[in-house]
């Protein structure tokens, strides 16, 4: 569809655009490598050399780092199960015929545009701060103790607080298929003499099973390294109650000025990462041309 | 099916509805509410605040304690300077690659796609030292550059999808009649695909705007956009909650709006043009 | 001046040869057509011509110059696309004014020739409408209006009218030529409609496979095509070919015989059959006959045939009308 002439150009049109995301990729990603094999901390610039696997040993035997795993993990799949069960629930309530759906439909979207900070803020204050907090005005009124959620309970507040912020992206994705439906088919199938029932299994199910699958893909990408939430809210305890995998990295350079220590914390992410964007990638190629 | 609808069933759905979707908005609902009232009276308890007066106090103490203008100015210079960047990088990109397509153009922005899975922590210390060497750390160009490669897969990504769906014959038709390439996308193809590249600014915008990890490592007070300074409330003193709405509220309304305008745009965006 | 000759191109996707070597000759102000069934070529080629593709090898010149590696927008031609291609975002002043401008033309010129293209084309009124809402046979005026205010040295058209519903298919092919008539310009037109082929080409170049089967005018291909496939694709309905024995008895491995030139008889005739359909357009009858060893032979009788299904009836061919091919599929 094109003659040399054109290719040419296109490939000059797109260099700028790669060789910033190569470098922008290769050139942070391989300092982090090489500062991972260092004694390097911040606060003691006398110690130094090489450190073989040492700071890979450390960060990995670390019982912070065996939590931090878990917390990741529990963070991710809380998240996914509220907002993928809750979001085909409200996909389904919003598509059916209703006033003011246009209304409704802001309403719940609204979350999602919150910045991470000031819903962490808004949830840890206002809502559950033991004393002054929303839901301890309710307790207090229903002659209950009031629960200090995030000194109890620090990860599953959080879960609720990044599951609010969640939900909508997930319900508009599956109204939005909800909605693309195609009604000839429904209507078809009607005709077809297949039941309210037996449209849904047969027909409403396998249309959502794709935008489901994009859900959780795209979410897991961005539940994977949480961290404004927990910096705001628990500072990753008590303890490394909350601490997830993002914030033992941010804790280990950035508190503890341990560069070698985080930076190898850092290249762990990464390969975690890369095991789950191993299957976005091949889910989100598949898809592409559809 | 609409048709089998009774009013009834309508109302019982519109109320279930409308209860979620309140309680969902609640807690900005309430931000909002607690905004307007004294410090005393925002922690007397739901009722005795809704009783209380009405005041504006919080809104002017925000300004006076922590020149909010500067963070609000540093948003919208990193959100919109980083987005603009981001569209100028990739426009002939993406037109390379709508118009252009060869054998690799899926692979290649696959793999720009992959660069935006990489956790952020994993180049934390590189990116940190460089800033702190180059005198970049608390710099509004600073952020703007990171946010621009933050975001320019997405960029990308979009603007493919809306150029896709331009029909090549009219671009032929611009080289039939004369035009050099630079003409060819500044006259034929970039109106054309104004409200493509409109939707892709609004979202990058959102998503720049709300950008909490390098926005919060990066700065600390003069380039420190609004995320950075709503974090600053986090370790309170004394009486906050009426100014930490104050100043919340101010940081949401402007996104929330563009928001609200982009919800079509928001799907297809996140989804890279797998969901439409 | 406008003459395009081709020597030796061939077009190649990845492994598939989809033009093998290929000669042509457009002469100066000549109106020629590419006609064949989809896929055999025909936009391919124009697009060469164009320079939207490049040339796997062999060499274009237009007007003696070598063209085959000028960029498009150098060669001096203008093309009207399928889609039409206007682009939607300007009026239609501006988008006849578009070339213009590319050339670096002054705007009070660009306007004037404007102003004239659309007097020409009856487009005056719609000047400052944008091409969403123009009908489409507006649309195709401004295609062209666009295309001639650059004064090519030739006109390219892909499939022109095939968006068009039949009524005003008719209209613009004949403001087509009349275009041509005045203009005195050459055209490239491609089409897979050999009525329009027939009607406007001053020569018709049959493509099938990639490959040219005959060049000619329309006349020529008609009572001379060059093989079975022309003779079969040039006329309507298609022509009736017959094998076996009844072709042998006439010298040939195959022969072909149009309808229009099979006289129908209820008494007496070379062949007997027996009516199946048949279609009545009013001015013409087509008869879809059943001969036993022969087949279904089409024939075309007056309007007022009353020929009913099942009805007996004697076919005699017009003997200095019958086409003979050899085994090759070659004309004898």
């Amino acid at each position: 569809m094109a003659t040399k002439a054109s290719r040419t150009a296109a490939r000059a049109m797109v260099s700028p655009a790669v060789i910033l995301l190569l470098g922008w990729m290769i050139v942070p990603l391989a300092m982090t490598l090489y500062f991972s094999f260092l004694r390097y901390n911040l606060l003691n610039p006398t110690q130094g050399g090489f450190a073989g696997f040492d700071n890979y040993y450390y960060f990995l035997t670390n019982p912070a780092f065996f939590q931090a795993l878990t917390n990741t993990l529990t963070l991710v799949l809380g998240v996914l199960v509220i907002t993928v069960f809750g979001g085909i629930g409200l996909a389904l309530l919003l598509d059916q015929p209703i006033w003011g759906q246009g209304v409704v439909r802001v309403l719940v979207i609204a979350p999602f545009f919150v910045m991470p900070t000031v819903s962490a803020l808004v949830w840890k204050n206002m809502f559950m701060n033991p004393v002054n907090g929303m839901f301890a005005h309710m307790a207090k009124a229903m002659g209950l103790q009031p629960y200090d959620f995030l000194a109890h309970a620090p990860l599953a507040s959080i879960i609720v607080i990044v599951a609010w912020q969640w939900l909508p992206f997930s319900t508009l994705i599956l109204l939005t298929a909800l909605q693309s439906l195609d009604r000839e088919q429904q209507e078809a199938a009607e005709m077809d003499g297949a039941s309210v029932f037996n449209r849904f299994v047969y027909l409403t199910v396998p249309h959502l099973t794709r935008a489901v699958t994009v859900v959780i893909l795209i979410q897991t990408i961005f539940l994977l390294s949480v961290f404004a939430e927990i910096l705001v809210t628990t500072n990753g305890g008590p303890g490394t109650a909350s601490t997830n995998i993002s914030y033992l990295v941010y804790a280990q350079s950035l508190l503890n000025y341990d560069v070698g220590g985080g930076s190898a914390g850092g290249i762990i992410a990464v390969i975690l990462a890369n095991i789950v964007a191993f299957f976005v990638m091949r889910m989100i190629g598949k898809n592409l041309d559809a | 099916m609409a048709r089998k609808t009774t009013q009834t069933r309508k109302a019982l759905t519109t109320v279930a509805a409308w209860s979620i979707g309140f309680l969902i908005f609640f807690p900005i609902l309430w931000t909002v509410l607690m905004s307007f009232h004294s410090e005393g009276d925002a922690i007397k308890g739901p009722f005795a605040m809704l009783a209380s007066p009405w005041t504006f106090e919080s809104y002017g103490e925000v300004q006076h304690r922590s020149n909010y203008a500067l963070h609000f100015w540093n948003s919208v210079v990193i959100s919109f300077g980083s987005t603009l960047a981001a569209l100028v990088i990739a426009i002939p990109a993406a037109w390379a690659m709508a118009f252009v397509p060869g054998r690799r153009t899926k692979d290649l922005l696959m793999w720009m796609l992959s660069t935006k899975m990489m956790p952020s922590v994993g180049v934390l210390i590189p990116m940190y030292l460089m800033f702190r060497d180059f005198g970049l750390l608390d710099t509004r160009s600073g952020l703007v550059a990171v946010l621009t490669l933050i975001n320019l897969p997405i960029v990308v990504w979009m603007l493919y999808t809306y150029f896709k769906e331009i029909p090549g014959e009219i671009l032929e038709a611009a080289r039939m009649d004369g035009a050099s390439l630079r003409s060819e996308i500044l006259h034929v193809l970039t109106p054309m695909a104004v409200p493509g590249i409109a939707s892709t600014v609004l979202l990058n915008v959102i998503l720049a705007w709300n950008e909490a990890f390098w926005t919060l490592q990066l700065t600390t007070s003069d380039a420190a956009p609004l995320t950075q300074f709503i974090a600053s409330y986090s370790s309170p003193e004394g009486l906050f909650y009426a100014k930490l709405s104050a100043a919340s509220t101010m940081a949401i309304a402007p996104i929330l709006i563009l928001g609200w305008f982009s919800q079509k745009q928001l799907v297809r965006g996140l989804t890279f043009g797998a969901v439409k | 001046m406008g003459k395009i000759t081709l020597r030796n191109v061939v077009k190649r996707f990845g492994d598939a040869e989809v033009i093998p070597p290929l000669d042509l000759d457009i002469e100066n102000g000549e109106f020629v057509v590419f006609v064949g069934p989809s896929g055999c070529g025909k936009s391919t080629l124009l697009r060469l011509i164009a320079g939207l593709e490049d040339t796997s090898d062999g060499v274009i010149s237009i007007d003696g110059l070598d063209a085959t590696d000028t960029p498009p927008a150098k060669r001096g031609l203008a093309m009207v696309f399928q889609s039409y291609a206007l682009y939607p975002h300007m009026t239609v002043r501006k988008n006849i004014a578009f070339p213009l401008k590319m050339a670096g033309l002054s705007p009070e010129a660009a306007a004037k020739k404007v102003e004239a293209a659309a007097k020409v084309l009856n487009l005056t009124a719609y000047l400052d409408r944008k091409p969403g809402q123009l009908s489409g046979g507006q649309r195709q005026r401004v295609a062209i209006g666009r295309a001639i205010v650059r004064e090519p040295k030739a006109f390219l058209f892909d499939e022109p009218l095939s968006n068009l519903d039949a009524a005003l298919r008719v209209n613009m092919r004949l403001e087509i030529s009349e275009l041509h008539q005045t203009l005195k310009t050459t055209m490239v037109y491609v089409t897979h409609d050999q009525v329009e082929a027939m009607t406007m080409a001053d020569k018709i170049v049959v493509l099938n496979a990639g490959r040219i089967e005959q060049v000619g005018s329309p006349l020529t291909l008609y009572n001379r095509p060059a093989n079975l496939f022309v003779a079969g694709f040039i006329g309507s309905p298609k022509m009736n070919f017959v094998t076996g024995a009844e072709a042998e008895a006439h010298g040939a491995p195959t022969i072909g015989i149009r309808p229009e030139h099979i006289d129908l008889s209820a008494q007496n005739g070379d062949w007997q059959g027996k009516v199946g359909v048949s279609e009545h357009l009013g001015s013409d009858t087509f008869l879809h006959v059943h001969v036993p060893e022969v087949g279904v032979v089409t024939v075309r009788a007056g309007g007022e045939v009353a020929a009913r299904h099942g009805d007996t009836v004697w076919l005699t061919l017009q003997a200095d009308r019958i086409h003979r091919f050899g085994p090759d599929g070659k004309a004898l």
